[in-house]
């Protein structure tokens, strides 16, 4: 013991020095702890609980919360493997299946050696580059056959991760369509100097004006959110930066915090100055590791320019500054409660609501959350002035969106567009052809049938997060629904009965039917079981749980009735199968030792 | 002067700061539940209570009372939704009751019998749980965890211990003990400590005295679990801060 | 009169103890016997299911013959009730699902100690046991099910005596038993 927590010592004593014992950073310095053998030791565990004074038992659930997250060896090299539907569209189950077999491994087992461990993750934002992986926590993009087995190669040969070709690396931003925000060619603060002739209530006056509302898809009005931070009493104020992109499909912030760090920096800082806030924090997702250099760069310089800082612009009382935290794998961060319970260093738990975070946030304090996106396009309606934003868009989604194209097109990629685009002009602009289905905004989202493509982006519409997955009429619907399915079940929290048990039921049940073994009788549980996500879910995750089999079942119910058997119940499992363990350990194959399938 | 709402058409008066759930149980009126305790914030993981005010669905033990509401409750949409509930969590563990030695004063139980549990009608998911036999005096039986962490908010905020804590997520949520050896024996946990005696289920066990009240004899046998509504009201003067007003997580 | 109901019993993978209780309506028994009579069960000798309107299963199913008894009970009865925890939720012998049936059957026939030349009987007269116990719901559509282990003779009185008046059983507070 004595031993290990001296060993422990030297890798985490910087660490810790370096988040100054702060509790709240603990997911920041399990992150950093983990690098070290590529886990968090067990006496690594009790040394941070000493030194945080935090249980241990605490820190092992935050750990075990975060799927980046290991309390067991996990391989020097850890592969993952994007699971998002694109992802899979684009081949990466073979892919994953060849690098099983070129290393010897089974996906999701360590290997003998502890050199490499296989398995999938979560979408990780690349659909538009797919298949992607995360090596290490590090994105790699546009997987071939080749690249796969180059990877096993370096991989067999312990080469350094930084001593892998760069083009691996490589993340193409895909813009394929500008406007107002992406075409935006505001100098670093730009905006702040208009601001500071503004003041604090005319920047939230004119945030109310231009109708600028929240991007990440609810859809909140932002100036009333300012307002109402504002307002709030408390002794500090924040604002908290969500960049935890993570609905499956969604890869618009990647590209603006890759070409807009600064306008979405100056967002935050406006903000700020509206809110009365002095410190800022961006929740980066755990997938975009990679942006966190760039993005300290960013920060630094924006120091240096007197951007941030104390007295930014020379006013004096200007004060605010922006932290980077980094996320581990967990979805449900994107859902404001859990990130800022994330942010601090807790398990990322969807809070009660009421109280918001608008008056209850980081801390308990008053907090101003929006998107990534909607720091963006508050900066541009102040520069604009809100008569000039308001007059793009629709009278009730003013202003551009970014959309994440992507899946069976031949131009996938970030277009920008006024709100009260149509689904079918986005299609004709990427180039889909033959397509049976979109599913807009993620998962969670709406899956709209080809005659509902005249439909418009917006929120008296079709609201939107951004993301914009394509299916031509090769695809399998149901096969679709089933890969969402997995991934709610996989990103619950597992706060709420209904959530923890019913995504894992749902998953089930999904699969009986994929393997052949469902009935009518199943149909029936997936609505009862939607209509339990639905009504009792402690939050939207939950709550949108059931979307994409009730969306699928209402405009493509014949891709899952195809699979059903006609009698009224089947078991779940093959009974014959069910009886293969006796047969070997009797060695007998007569018919007594077979059951055969009902009906058949 | 007291403000009041709506419960399934009756009048029910509240304090204020209080919760649905608090001042219907004051009243003497039930609202199935099993992870809220009146001497705990209210936590709002098991979904139970759910209510219905004005089409929405909401937890009645998060839900701050508001004079004028109009709240359901004992209706058969709401109580087949917590009968699926019950399902859930009967599949999610290993609930066998004939072995249990909570039986009889087992609130998961006692509310299942309520709402007319026949059968847990979902697959079970049989997972695999070890018991943690370590302790001298205590035993801890996983196999029958729900997840409300009431042992671990009694640990936390009134033994001052934190001797349990969640971990993993989703499916894979579990509860663990505070020592690197994931042992009980290996923590401070006592016999007197709170965490001992909220457990609504049959995990934490003190060893030696089982089955030392037969079976038939037991708190539920006695009466249904919503004629003891009262004996679940909020007690009072709990801690200075209001709950439901400041929502404190 | 009109012509008695039929109903039909056995026990999977169960003690019978729900029989047993079963039998503890005592007197009531010969009321019960005024509107039913039995076929298949185990007070009569007959092997095989008729049709039935009622089929009452006690335990869960852990090996084919089970599968074989449930599907005939199915095929035959209007109305399949589980009965008891084993049924219901697999019950004592589910507790071997933690276990892999190759090494249980290794430990039993092989390793024992005092087990000299034994062997994994494979006699074909002999049903193997499937590698899970099962609720007998996840094998084919059940339509009722009475709790207990055993349902008290007063619970299984009620619920079937409500069945065959054509209500809706309900077991009230005290009927209504897990243990």
């Amino acid at each position: 013991m004595v031993s290990d927590s001296g060993l422990h010592a030297t890798y985490l004593g910087p660490i810790l020095e370096r988040h100054g014992y702060a509790a709240t950073s603990l997911l920041q310095i399990l992150r950093e702890a983990q690098e070290h053998y590529g886990y968090i030791h067990p006496s690594a565990i009790s040394y941070i609980s000493v030194k945080l004074g935090i249980p241990r038992a605490r820190i092992e659930g935050v750990a075990g919360f975060y799927s980046f997250l290991h309390l067991r060896p996990h391989g020097e090299y850890r592969v993952l493997f994007s699971d998002n539907i694109t992802d899979r569209m684009l081949g990466s189950q073979p892919l994953l299946e060849e690098m099983c077999r070129q290393l010897w491994l089974q996906q999701g087992k360590v290997s003998e050696d502890g050199l490499v461990s296989i398995n999938t993750t979560s979408c990780t934002g690349m659909c538009d580059q797919g298949p992607a992986m995360l090596v290490n926590g590090r994105a790699i993009t546009r997987l071939t056959q080749q690249r796969v087995q180059e990877i096993g190669q370096l991989i067999r040969n312990r080469t350094p991760l930084s001593d892998w070709p760069s083009d691996f690396f490589a993340v193409d931003d895909n813009i394929r369509r500008s406007g107002p925000l992406l075409g935006n060619t505001l100098a670093p603060g730009a905006v702040l100097s208009t601001a500071l002739t503004l003041g604090s209530e005319n920047i939230i006056e004119e945030i109310k004006q231009s109708g600028l509302r929240g991007r990440g898809g609810a859809g909140f009005p932002a100036g009333l959110k300012w307002e109402a931070c504002r307002n709030a009493p408390g002794e500090a104020r924040h604002v908290v930066c969500n960049a935890d992109e993570g609905e499956p499909g969604t890869f618009k912030d990647r590209v603006l915090l890759t070409r807009q760090a600064d306008l979405v920096f100056e967002g935050m800082t406006l903000c700020a100055l509206a809110v009365g806030a002095q410190h800022g924090y961006l929740y980066l997702r755990g997938e975009y590791r990679y942006l966190l250099e760039p993005l300290q760069a960013a920060l630094q310089r924006r120091r240096e320019n007197k951007l941030l800082g104390k007295n930014i612009l020379g006013q004096p009382g200007f004060d605010f500054d922006i932290v980077i935290h980094l996320g581990a794998g967990a979805y449900i961060c994107g859902e404001e409660s859990a990130l800022i319970e994330s942010l601090e260093g807790k398990r990322g738990v969807p809070r009660n609501r009421p109280p918001f975070p608008v008056t209850h946030g980081y801390l308990q304090q008053p907090t101003a959350l929006d998107n990534v996106e909607t720091f963006c396009a508050a900066a541009l309606a102040i520069h604009m002035g809100a008569e000039k934003y308001r007059a793009i868009g629709t009278p009730k989604s003013s202003g551009s969106k970014l959309i994440s194209v992507s899946g069976d097109c031949p131009r996938p990629g970030i277009y920008e567009y006024p709100f009260g685009v149509s689904v079918r002009e986005v299609l004709a602009d990427c180039g889909a052809v033959n397509t049976r289905a979109v599913q807009v905004s993620g998962p969670s989202g709406v899956c709209v049938a080809a005659s509902e493509f005249d439909h418009r982006l917006g929120f008296e519409d079709l609201p939107t997060a951004g993301a914009f997955m394509v299916f031509d009429d090769s695809r399998d619907l149901f096969e679709v629904a089933r890969n969402f399915v997995h991934f709610f079940a996989h990103e619950s929290c597992g706060f709420c009965t209904p959530c923890r048990v019913g995504t894992a039921l749902l998953k089930q049940t999904m699969d009986k039917i994929a393997a052949g073994h469902g009935t009518q009788y199943d149909l029936h549980e997936i609505e009862n079981l939607d209509q339990v996500l639905q009504t009792s879910s402690h939050c939207g995750l939950g709550r949108t749980a059931c979307n994409p089999v009730l969306h699928t079942l209402r405009h493509f119910r014949p891709a899952y009735e195809s699979r059903l058997k006609s009698l009224e119940f089947k078991p779940a499992f093959d009974l014959d199968g069910a009886l293969a363990r006796a047969r070997q350990m009797t060695g007998r194959d007569d018919a007594g030792a077979h059951l055969k399938t009902e009906g058949a | 002067m007291t403000d009041t709402f709506q419960l399934d058409g009756a009048t029910v008066s509240f304090e204020p700061c209080q919760t649905v759930m608090q001042a219907a149980l004051t009243a003497g009126r039930y609202i199935p539940h099993l992870c809220y305790h009146p001497e705990f914030k209210p936590h709002g993981s098991c979904k139970l209570c759910t209510i219905k005010v004005g089409g929405r669905t909401l937890s009645a033990c998060t839900m701050p009372a508001e004079a004028g509401l109009q709240a359901e409750s004992n209706i058969e949409e709401l109580n087949a939704l917590r009968r699926t509930l019950l399902q859930m969590l009967l599949v999610e563990g290993n609930h066998f009751c004939p072995s249990c030695e909570a039986s009889g004063n087992c609130q998961l139980q006692a509310t299942a019998y309520e709402l007319q549990v026949m059968t847990p009608h979902f697959n079970q998911f049989f997972p695999d749980r070890p018991l943690d036999g370590s302790h001298p005096d205590i035993l801890l039986d996983f196999n029958r965890c729900i997840l409300c962490e009431l042992c671990v908010r009694a640990s936390c905020e009134m033994d001052g211990k934190n001797v349990f804590a969640l971990a993993g997520r989703g499916i894979t949520k579990h509860l663990i003990v505070n020592a690197e050896s994931g042992m009980l024996r290996d923590t401070d946990i006592a016999l007197e400590d709170k965490a001992m005696h909220v457990c609504p289920v049959g995990v934490i066990l003190k060893k030696g005295v089982g089955f030392s009240v037969p079976i038939g004899a037991r708190r539920y046998d006695q009466r249904p679990v919503g004629a003891q509504a009262l004996d679940d009201a909020p007690r009072p003067a709990i801690s200075g801060s209001c709950d439901a007003c400041e929502g404190k997580s | 009169m009109s012509k008695k109901l039929r109903v039909a019993t056995t026990s999977l993978a169960g003690c019978f103890g729900c029989h047993m209780s079963a039998l503890d309506i005592d007197e009531r028994l010969f009321t019960l016997l005024n509107l039913i009579e039995f076929d298949r069960s185990p007070l009569t000798d007959i092997k095989h299911c008729g049709r039935c309107y009622i089929g009452l299963i006690e335990g869960g199913v852990c090996n084919a013959e089970n599968v074989h008894v449930l599907r005939e009970f199915r095929k035959n009865c209007k109305i399949l009730i589980a009965i008891g925890s084993c049924a219901i939720t697999g019950g004592l012998p589910a507790q071997r699902n933690h276990l892999d049936l190759g090494s249980c059957l290794t430990e039993v026939y092989l390793t024992e100690p005092g087990l000299a030349h034994g062997y994994i009987p494979n006699d074909p007269e002999l049903p193997l046991p499937l590698d899970k116990v099962h609720p007998l719901h996840e094998v084919v559509k059940i339509d009722y099910f009475i709790p207990g282990c055993p349902p008290s003779g007063d619970a299984i009185w009620k619920f079937v005596t409500d069945l065959i008046a054509g209500k809706t059983p309900e077991l009230g507070h005290g009927l209504i038993k897990y243990d």
